[in-house]
């Protein structure tokens, strides 16, 4: 190592050229992004909450067919925060994301644009988009329940059966806090109302087997290492893990638990959307609303159906075998948008129980 | 070298009469001793750059926060505090317990392995907590490698008959934490030692102390505020982070921070709550540098001698060895191990992604950048405050710190309007010069992202070469004026050289801060530009661990080069004060 270093620090003593070359580096990589800005480039800009592993082979597959190259820039919390500081002269053209509260607070904030698309209203049902155009679902998800394949018999379990204190103990799931939970936590509230909700949450804390905590996937996984018996976790966890495209390792864990399609007592799933919005400064308007049209096409359906193993809107669009494989998907009938209502109140709720404690 | 009771800056440091404009008189006079100078001007422009997010977020809390408090005083904070204080006692005992018997047994005694262990012992400080977190859970959890084989090995046949401690717990956050971040304070206590403490442990031994008692009465003493430092930067990062202590389940105010912003959208409450938890680190620090404001470690003449290492026996030697070897393990080569098993596996099933390539330029573009620019503005700071020390330039430097006291992403809002606000000025002065705009150009260019690092490390930087600086007698800068240098020259050709190996290692740490930084690159880097840490986040988040594995990986290594180089300049800086010392004794004739 010592001769390595002086090597090293022999180089760096010269060092004024080249951090000199660095700056240089960097800041002509920063200008390469503002030439590809120019208006009239056939190209739009993405900024999402989803990851780059889905958004790839949707962008390529667009790219291919339109010419429209499509920059990404991938973030998670205070994208819409972003898009309201940069203002009128913001480079956004759609703003992708997940969770109906955050579709809407983009709207509430004012960053979205309506768009009118006959393509669009054709293939999204009504209740999954905004009646003025401001926002689109493209694709969903079901909060779902796993049990344990060898120590769980039950074949259907509805939500309200979690706090049954027949599974004290036995019971993981991530935090209260969590996008995913609030939002069932919010649905719960608009079913049986807020007094009730407390009760039920109250009951699934008591029923907890490990803290309130990690990902949907370390459920499967805290199953299979039988630190609980029944846990809830996403429809689309499920196809990531069967299908071996998070490695061996959570093959195993898909596979030690028993997928349950869960319903509120009316026989319905509580399911959430990921969607788009169109920027209110959008640029390129024009090759953004052939993206979003794209998104919804059969063959943009196909792919976010099959990269990330969400259930499309579109009807009849393909499902991966992974999730067809679960059942038929009953869709609470409650709007995303009521339910989205009862968000603070959900995790208000969740911190005066404290569930995560 | 002694720890001197002085009240204030040394007496015999000149006040050039051509310098100053500060009132002679009274308060003003007394806050502004020695005038204002062109530094003064530039380290306040530093600051108050540096102050935009947090006046940013002063406006967003002054926003109000609707009936955010009487809920939080009720459900959250109580458990929350209770949590957090737990968290940074935890931690804090872990990193000081760690940093600086690791930095006393290899400074103060010789043993095999030593001399390995010495550089070693820096490595965890590559290891991004996220990454620690996701390891750990996967080589601890009931159905991973460790308890499998012990259950193989024990002829158990289900995870409950062996049912281990979770990590996900607090417990296992402060472990976990403890083990990556004790190099702060090894790092500065480390240095501290070797300059120090020769003569004060020979008479120690002298008078008929032993091992222990040298340890706990002089160089524990000696090395506080070397561990204040330290601990503080390293509990700073306990308390801040976000990814790796929400993942373990430890449910820190921080956390509540993001519950108030994310699920209510409550930005304004959020802002309060970053702003009180700023102000309680502030009043800590402050408290710590007020306990000590009475010592002071004057360079001095005659003892920059290093001390001469104790041999040790063969078993006294054989328990420092795992002394120092357990941390190492523990925070660098088992997480490394994992790293590398994961990423095989995934060369092995999908080859090399060629994106690695530019993420990893990417990363170390800006991160270089960032540096060079935390650098050159640390000592600007640092140099006004030697040039000229009195209160308000001290003010300026430790305003110019804050930015590693708050959260990331909190820095990172609080940073989005000052910089969207310059980016649109400059818009408009394009478009009025030069007939057309220039977009959002701080955003688009990476500038954006670059500030935020800066902001956010420059206390490293500053840190560091502020402790360079003590360690050169004032009488050196007397001698290079009496021979007619200004200022810069004094800077350039006499402190510049003397302090070049903090420069570097401060520099270095900033660097690797750089490249495991993750909520401010999430949040603010340009279209198309994906670092080593934005690919790991979203290879995580969306469950695809094999293929973070590689990227992670490549966090490491690349914060391993600087890491190795740190131990090299450490090396080196222990010859200085002996170099700057009998320049000294020349120049003073003493």
């Amino acid at each position: 190592m010592p001769f390595a270093l002086s090597r090293v620090r022999t180089v760096l003593r010269c060092s004024a050229h080249g951090f000199l070359r660095v700056a240089m580096f960097v800041f002509a990589m920063g200008f390469m992004p503002i030439q590809g800005l120019q208006a009239g480039a056939q190209e739009l800009n993405l900024y999402t909450v989803r990851e780059p592993g889905l958004i790839k082979p949707l962008i390529a597959a667009f790219t291919g067919k339109t010419g429209i190259k499509v920059n990404t820039v991938f973030m998670n919390d205070g994208l819409a925060e972003r898009v309201e500081a940069e203002g009128v002269r913001s480079p956004a053209d759609l703003m992708m994301t997940v969770d109906i509260a955050k579709l809407l607070e983009i709207v509430d904030k004012g960053l979205a644009q309506p768009v009118r698309s006959a393509a669009l209203e054709a293939a999204i049902p009504a209740q999954l988009r905004d009646p003025e155009g401001r926002w689109f679902a493209l694709s969903l998800r079901a909060r779902l329940i796993y049990a344990a394949k060898t120590r769980v018999d039950a074949k259907a379990m509805t939500y309200e059966d979690l706090a049954d204190p027949k599974w004290k103990g036995r019971i993981c799931i991530r935090s209260g806090q969590h996008p995913y939970n609030t939002a069932l936590i919010a649905a719960y509230i608009a079913h049986h109302g807020e007094a009730a909700a407390e009760v039920w949450l109250r009951g699934i804390k008591a029923n907890l087997a490990r803290k309130a905590t990690g990902g949907d996937r370390e459920v499967a996984r805290d199953i299979m290492g039988e630190l609980c018996d029944v846990g809830v976790g996403n429809s689309y966890y499920v196809g990531l893990m069967r299908s071996g495209a998070g490695g061996p390792d959570q093959e195993k864990w898909g596979q030690a638990i028993r997928v349950l399609l869960p319903a509120f007592s009316n026989g319905h799933t509580h399911v959430n959307a990921s969607g788009v919005v169109l920027a209110k400064y959008a640029p390129n308007p024009a090759q953004a609303i052939r993206f979003m049209e794209f998104l919804v096409s059969d063959e943009g359906q196909k792919i976010i159906a099959e990269a990330n193993f969400e259930y499309p809107v579109k009807a009849g669009a393909p499902m991966s075998p992974f999730i067809a494989e679960l059942g038929e998907l009953k869709p609470d009938h409650l709007s995303l948008a009521e339910i989205a209502k009862n968000r603070k109140a959900a995790s208000l709720l969740a911190e005066r129980i404290g569930f995560d404690q | 070298m002694s720890l001197d009771q002085r009240p204030s800056q040394p007496a015999e440091w000149p006040i050039h009469p051509s310098r100053g404009i500060g009132a002679p008189f009274g308060f003003v006079g007394r806050f502004m001793r020695g005038g204002f100078s062109g530094w003064t001007v530039a380290s306040a422009v530093i600051a108050c750059v540096v102050m935009m997010p947090l006046l940013a977020l002063l406006v967003l809390g002054l926003g109000g926060s609707g009936d955010l408090w009487p809920h939080l005083m009720a459900y959250v904070l109580p458990e929350a505090i209770g949590t957090t204080l737990l968290l940074l006692v935890g931690v804090g005992l872990m990193v000081t317990t760690i940093g600086t018997l690791t930095a006393w047994l290899v400074t103060a005694y010789d043993f095999a392995g030593r001399r390995w262990l010495e550089w070693a012992l820096l490595l965890p400080l590559a290891m991004p907590t996220y990454i620690i977190a996701y390891s750990y859970l996967d080589l601890l959890h009931p159905i991973g490698p460790l308890q499998s084989g012990l259950r193989h090995l024990l002829g158990l046949s289900s995870p409950r008959d062996l049912l281990l401690p979770d990590i996900r717990s607090l417990g296992g956050c402060v472990l976990l934490f403890g083990f990556v971040l004790y190099p702060y304070v090894y790092i500065a206590t480390r240095a501290m030692f070797h300059m120090q403490v020769a003569s004060l442990v020979e008479v120690a031994h002298t008078l008929g102390a032993g091992r222990l008692g040298v340890f706990f009465r002089v160089a524990l003493p000696l090395a506080r505020p070397a561990i204040a430092v330290g601990a503080s930067l390293a509990l700073m990062e306990a308390v801040n982070d976000v990814g790796a202590s929400e993942f373990l389940g430890v449910r820190t105010i921080t956390l509540s921070i993001y519950t108030t912003w994310i699920n209510r959208s409550n930005l304004g409450g959020a802002a309060q709550i970053a702003l009180l938890m700023l102000l309680v680190i502030m009043v800590l620090v402050g408290v710590e540098r007020y306990a000590r404001r009475h010592q002071r470690y004057v360079g001095n003449a005659r003892q920059g001698r290093r001390l001469s290492r104790q041999n040790l026996s063969p078993l006294a030697g054989f328990m420092a060895f795992a002394a120092c070897a357990m941390p190492v393990v523990a925070g660098f080569v088992l997480p490394v191990a994992y790293l590398v098993v994961e990423a095989v596996t995934r060369l092995r099933l999908f080859g090399l992604s060629d994106d690695i390539i530019s993420q990893t330029l990417h990363s170390v573009g800006v991160a270089a950048l960032a540096t060079v620019i935390a650098l050159v503005l640390g000592l600007v700071l640092t140099f006004t405050v030697r040039q000229n020390s009195n209160p308000l330039t001290r003010l300026l430097q430790r305003l110019a710190s804050f930015g590693y006291a708050v959260p990331g992403t909190v820095l990172a809002l609080g940073l989005l309007s000052p910089l969207a606000g310059l980016d649109h000025g400059l818009d408009a002065l394009s478009l009025a010069l030069l007939g057309h705009g220039s977009g959002l150009f701080l955003f688009a260019s990476g500038g954006a992202l670059v500030t935020a690092y800066v902001v956010r490390f420059l206390t490293m930087s500053v840190g560091g070469l502020e402790t360079g600086f003590q360690r050169i007698p004032p009488s050196l800068d007397q001698a290079g004026r009496t021979l007619g240098a200004n200022p810069l020259g004094l800077l350039w050709r006499v402190h510049l050289p003397l302090i070049r190996p903090a420069v570097l290692s401060a520099g270095l740490l900033v660097f690797v801060d750089c490249m495991k930084e993750l909520p401010a690159t999430l949040l603010l880097r340009p279209l198309n530009f994906e670092t080593l840490a934005t690919h790991v986040y979203g290879e995580a988040s969306r469950g695809t661990y094999e293929d973070g594995s590689i990227a992670a990986l490549a966090i490491v290594l690349f914060g391993l080069v600087p890491v190795m180089l740190i131990a090299g300049f450490g090396k080196n800086s222990q010859t200085m004060p002996q170099s700057a010392a009998k320049t000294d004794r020349t120049e003073t004739g003493s």
